[in-house]
C-alpha cells in the first residue's frame, strides 16, 4: 500500500534536474571550441603562468561560458521549443525546471568571475564578466529577437575567450590580443550565417530575424562572401606585425585561403530545389569549425618553436 | 540493453553527489590558488 502510494507520488510529482541535463545547459560543444582558444590565448602570450593559476583561468572561462550558455537557454526556453536543431534540450523537454536552470547560470557565472578576480587579477575577471553580459543580455535577450545583425555584434561575445587568456598571463591589454579577438569576431557571422542557410525554416518559424529569413538568401550568401574576404588579411595581421611567425602566417594564409574558397562556392551559389541537401553550406560550416581549432593550434605551435628557436 | 527507469531518489542522489563533488574540487582549487599566489609572489 505505501508502496502504491511512493509510486503515485512519484509519478505525479515533476522529476529532479539530472546532473546531465545540468551539463547539457551549458552548452558543452560550443564550450570546447571557447577552453581551446582562451586556452592558446594563453599558452601564445609572452611570459609564464603558474600552471595552477593557468587552469583555474581556464577554468573560470569554462565556467563562464556555461554559465553565459545556461543564461540563454533559460531565456530562450520558448523559442527553443519550437526549434528541430533545439527542441531536444533539457528546458523545452521539460526535464529541468526554469527556476533551477537560472540558479545554477547564475551561481556558475557569479563563481566564474569570483575566482577569476581571486586567482588571476580583476582585469581578467571583468573582462570575462563584460563576456558573459555580452552574450547574455546584449545578445540573447536585446539582439537576436531584434535585428538581422544579431550575429555580426554578438558574435563578439564568443570573441573574449583568447583575449582573456592572454590578459591572464600579461596583466595587460596588447595589439596582439586585440587583432586575435577580431580573427574570432571577423570569423563568426560566416560560420553562424553558413548554419543558418540551412536551418532557415527553423527561424522562420519562431520568428528570430536571422539574415537568411529577412533579407533572403542571396543577401545572406554575399554577405559570408564579403566576410571571408575580409577574415584572409585579419587572420594574416599578427604574422605582419611580427606577433608571430612564419609557421603561423604560412598556416593563416592557406587556412583562410581555403576558407574563402569554401565561401566563394556558397556566395556564387544558389537554391536550386526547396529540398536542396545544402551541402557546400554544411561544408563550410563544418570547415570554418576546423578552421578556427587549426588556425589557434598554428598561433600555439608557432609561438613555441620561435621559443625554441632563440 | 535497456536499463530500468531511475527513481526521482536515484536521479536526485546521482545529480546531488555530482554538485557535491564539484563544489568539494572548488574549494580545494581555491585552496590551491592561494597557494600558486604565494609562490608566485603575487600576494
Amino acid at each position: 500500500m505505501a508502496d502504491d502510494r511512493d509510486m503515485e507520488q512519484a509519478l505525479t510529482q515533476p522529476l529532479p534536474a539530472d546532473w546531465r541535463d545540468l551539463l547539457a545547459l551549458t552548452k558543452p560543444r560550443v564550450m570546447s571550441l571557447v577552453i581551446f582558444t582562451g586556452l592558446c590565448g594563453l599558452l601564445a602570450a609572452p611570459g609564464q603562468i603558474n600552471p595552477v593559476l593557468g587552469f583555474t583561468a581556464i577554468l573560470c572561462i569554462a565556467m563562464g561560458a556555461g554559465g553565459a550558455a545556461a543564461l540563454n537557454q533559460w531565456w530562450e526556453a520558448d523559442i527553443d521549443a519550437g526549434m528541430k536543431r533545439t527542441a531536444g534540450r533539457p528546458l523545452p523537454q521539460g526535464r529541468l525546471d526554469r527556476t533551477t536552470a537560472r540558479d545554477f547560470a547564475g551561481v556558475l557565472c557569479a563563481a566564474s568571475v569570483f575566482l577569476m578576480g581571486l586567482a588571476i587579477g580583476w582585469l581578467a575577471a571583468g573582462i570575462l564578466a563584460i563576456s558573459i553580459v555580452y552574450y547574455a543580455v546584449v545578445y540573447t535577450i536585446w539582439l537576436k529577437p531584434r535585428t538581422p545583425q544579431n550575429i555580426v555584434i554578438g558574435g563578439g561575445a564568443g570573441a573574449f575567450p583568447p583575449l582573456i587568456g592572454w590578459v591572464a598571463v600579461t596583466g595587460d591589454i596588447t595589439l596582439m590580443p586585440v587583432l586575435l579577438f577580431t580573427i574570432i569576431f571577423i570569423w563568426t557571422p560566416p560560420h553562424f550565417w553558413a548554419l543558418s542557410l540551412f536551418v532557415k525554416s527553423d527561424y522562420a518559424k519562431v520568428g528570430i530575424p536571422m539574415l537568411p529569413v529577412v533579407a533572403g538568401e542571396r543577401v545572406t550568401r554575399h554577405q559570408i562572401l564579403i566576410y571571408s574576404l575580409v577574415l584572409l588579411p585579419i587572420s594574416v595581421l599578427p604574422w605582419w606585425i611580427g606577433g608571430a611567425g612564419a609557421i603561423y602566417g604560412v598556416s593563416a594564409t592557406v587556412l583562410s585561403l581555403l576558407f574563402l574558397a569554401l565561401a566563394l562556392r556558397v556566395g556564387l551559389r544558389q537554391r536550386q530545389t526547396d529540398d536542396d541537401a545544402m551541402k557546400p553550406e554544411k561544408q563550410l560550416f563544418a570547415y570554418s569549425v576546423l578552421y578556427l581549432f587549426a588556425l589557434f593550434a598554428a598561433l600555439v605551435a608557432d609561438h613555441y618553436l620561435m621559443l625554441q628557436v632563440a | 540493453m535497456n536499463q530500468p527507469p531511475r527513481t526521482p531518489e536515484q536521479i536526485r542522489r546521482s545529480r546531488n553527489r555530482v554538485l557535491g563533488l564539484a563544489l568539494a574540487g572548488f574549494v580545494i582549487l581555491v585552496f590551491f590558488v592561494s597557494i600558486a599566489r604565494i609562490k608566485a609572489g603575487i600576494g
